[in-house]
């Protein structure tokens, strides 16, 4: 049950182009994922999108979603990376 | 979407993790080289003994491949979800010598056990397995002596098991019996894995205060005040420390030390994290986060280049030492606050051949062996992964062991040696051992003779606890 209630982290990384966050919003939806929340800035030149997502409605685990969304950044030539929420609050809060 | 009011957005920001702290995160892994440098699974062999041989190495396989074998899988998944790397999954066992005293009679017979292990670490995926072991900081049993005396043969006949020796404690004295006797192990490991660079020694750790609960190799074990199984996990993070000492040049050392502590504290949360999901998932119990910084072959993954970024020209250079004590001490205390239970060896370790910044300071002439050993006196493990000429007698090697346990026997720290004499070598040329055991420059050892003090046989009585000078 705890495993569902954790949030996922997906992040944007690379040049700026048309339809990036289309792309990625669509496979969410497609795989009942929910966007709940959406940020993005300009890094040391980069493109940097982040989305905080819940995942306990999609009938995908997480890690096969690292690989999709790994896929989709490759053909876009961004690098896109899924990573459980705690990965990063543990590192950033006490 | 969120939303929320405007005197909301402090609160609001300080819950919800932000695009820079995960910027840096993601940084730290993909240019820094965060990673977890290993999980590894204790499991107590305790339940194995038996007084046939065949029965005996068969309940030892039957039981490491039991409750391992989800451990590699569980190890990819954790990786993969959370996006941070975990370089090894390893596996340390009950001393053998312990276990394998009522079968064996013989060096012969323990070699059965190494390859035993050797085949159950190749089942379960694990790339190195611990625990080819005797502990002997005051005395030898005749099974602990059959183990001693079979290392050549099983660390030449196989890849993945490691061994150690603890051949000294605080408490007990230094069983000076034993380092003699190890002095001549290691010499002939080194003949026995000739062809293979001297190869068998890189998998051999002398300790003195062994920890029970040690997660790196080649000195893991598991000790008998450990429970059935255990996950320990191994952090690490060099480069993570000298990417943020970068942004901190020519600070006073009130903020030098700050940063290293705030640094530590982050590196260790990833450890605490991932280990508490392992035991999760595998349903093993949680044991310790060892918060020691690692080095690799690779560069930007050195200690040197930390002790560098402090203001050494290079590592060896005077104030090396003062620069490894501040780094560990600030490591510990960032990392104690990050995870509820910390054990193992902790502390900066200083493998000469894994780490490229030390290396380059022994091809310079700026790093001797001595130096090294001063600063093992301020850090864990000891002297370790150094290349020496095949030429060293074992005398002088059981010399060098003698001196580093002395260190670790009066100043109540763990303290170990991994020499390697390679045979065929001598100072000037170069080792190399490949992938994390890195390569190595054979360096100069005081050929002075300690061989009347080493024959004396006998044991150095335990230290004072007093009078602290």
């Amino acid at each position: 049950m705890r495993q569902t209630m954790k949030k996922t982290i997906i992040t944007v990384v690379g040049t700026d182009t048309v339809g990036i966050i289309a792309k990625v919003c669509t496979y969410l939806a497609d795989n009942k994922v929910n966007v709940e929340d959406i940020s993005q800035t300009i890094i040391q030149g980069y493109f940097n999108m982040m989305m905080i997502v819940d995942t306990s409605k999609s009938p995908k685990q997480v890690g096969e979603m690292v690989t999709d969304l790994e896929a989709i950044g490759d053909e876009m030539g961004l690098k896109i990376r899924c990573q459980h929420e705690d990965i990063f609050t543990r590192m950033h809060r006490i | 979407m969120k939303i929320f009011l405007p005197e909301c957005t402090e609160f609001e920001d300080f819950l919800m993790i932000n695009i820079f702290e995960v910027h840096e995160t993601n940084t730290m892994i993909e240019q820094e080289k965060l990673d977890v440098r290993t999980i590894t699974m204790g499991i107590s062999l305790l339940d194995c003994g038996d007084s046939n041989l065949d029965t005996l190495n068969q309940n030892i396989y039957d039981k490491i491949t039991h409750v391992a074998k989800n451990l590699v899988s569980v190890g990819r998944d954790i990786e993969r979800e959370y996006g941070i790397p975990i370089v090894n999954k390893r596996i340390s066992v009950t001393p053998i010598a312990l276990i394998g005293g009522r079968a064996c009679s013989s060096p012969e017979d323990f070699v059965t056990i190494a390859q035993t292990l050797e085949r159950a670490a190749k089942t379960t995926q694990v790339n190195f397995l611990g625990g080819y072991s005797a502990l002997v900081s005051k005395g030898m049993t005749p099974a602990d002596e059959h183990l001693i005396r079979s290392i050549p043969q099983a660390l030449a006949s196989t890849e993945r098991v490691c061994s150690s020796v603890n051949i000294g404690s605080t408490r007990t004295g230094i069983n000076m019996d034993a380092v003699k006797l190890m002095g001549e192990i290691v010499k002939e490991t080194a003949v026995a894995t000739k062809d293979n660079s001297s190869m068998g020694c890189a998998k051999l750790v002398i300790f003195c205060n062994a920890p029970d609960d040690n997660p790196f190799m080649a000195g893991a074990f598991h000790g008998v005040t450990e429970g059935d199984t255990v996950i320990h996990v191994g952090v690490s993070g060099p480069g993570v420390v000298k990417h943020a000492l970068e942004g901190v040049r020519g600070e006073n050392f009130e903020v030098l030390c700050e940063t290293v502590k705030k640094t530590a504290f982050k590196v260790t949360r990833a450890g605490q994290l991932v280990a508490k999901e392992a035991s999760e998932r595998l349903g093993v119990p949680f044991g310790i986060v060892d918060l020691s910084l690692a080095p690799t072959p690779s560069v930007g993954d050195s200690v040197a280049e930390i002790l560098e970024e402090m203001g050494l020209e290079s590592v060896g250079a005077p104030g090396s030492t003062a620069a490894l004590a501040l780094l560990n001490d600030q490591v510990k205390k960032g990392g104690v606050m990050a995870s509820s239970f910390v054990g193992g060896l902790s502390g900066a370790f200083l493998p000469v051949s894994e780490d490229q910044g030390m290396i380059d300071a022994v091809n310079r002439g700026a790093l001797t062996i001595e130096k090294l050993e001063a600063m093992t006196c301020v850090c864990s493990v000891g002297l370790d992964m150094i290349a020496i000429p095949g030429t060293t007698s074992a005398a002088t090697i059981s010399g060098i062991i003698a001196d580093e346990a002395a260190i670790g026997m009066i100043n109540q720290k763990t303290t170990a040696v991994r020499l390697i004499p390679v045979i065929g070598k001598d100072v000037g040329d170069t080792v190399e051992f490949g992938g994390l055991l890195g390569h190595a420059p054979i360096q100069r050892v005081n050929t002075f003779s300690c061989e009347a003090f080493i024959n004396r046989g006998g044991r150095i009585p335990a230290p004072i606890h007093s009078f602290k000078n």
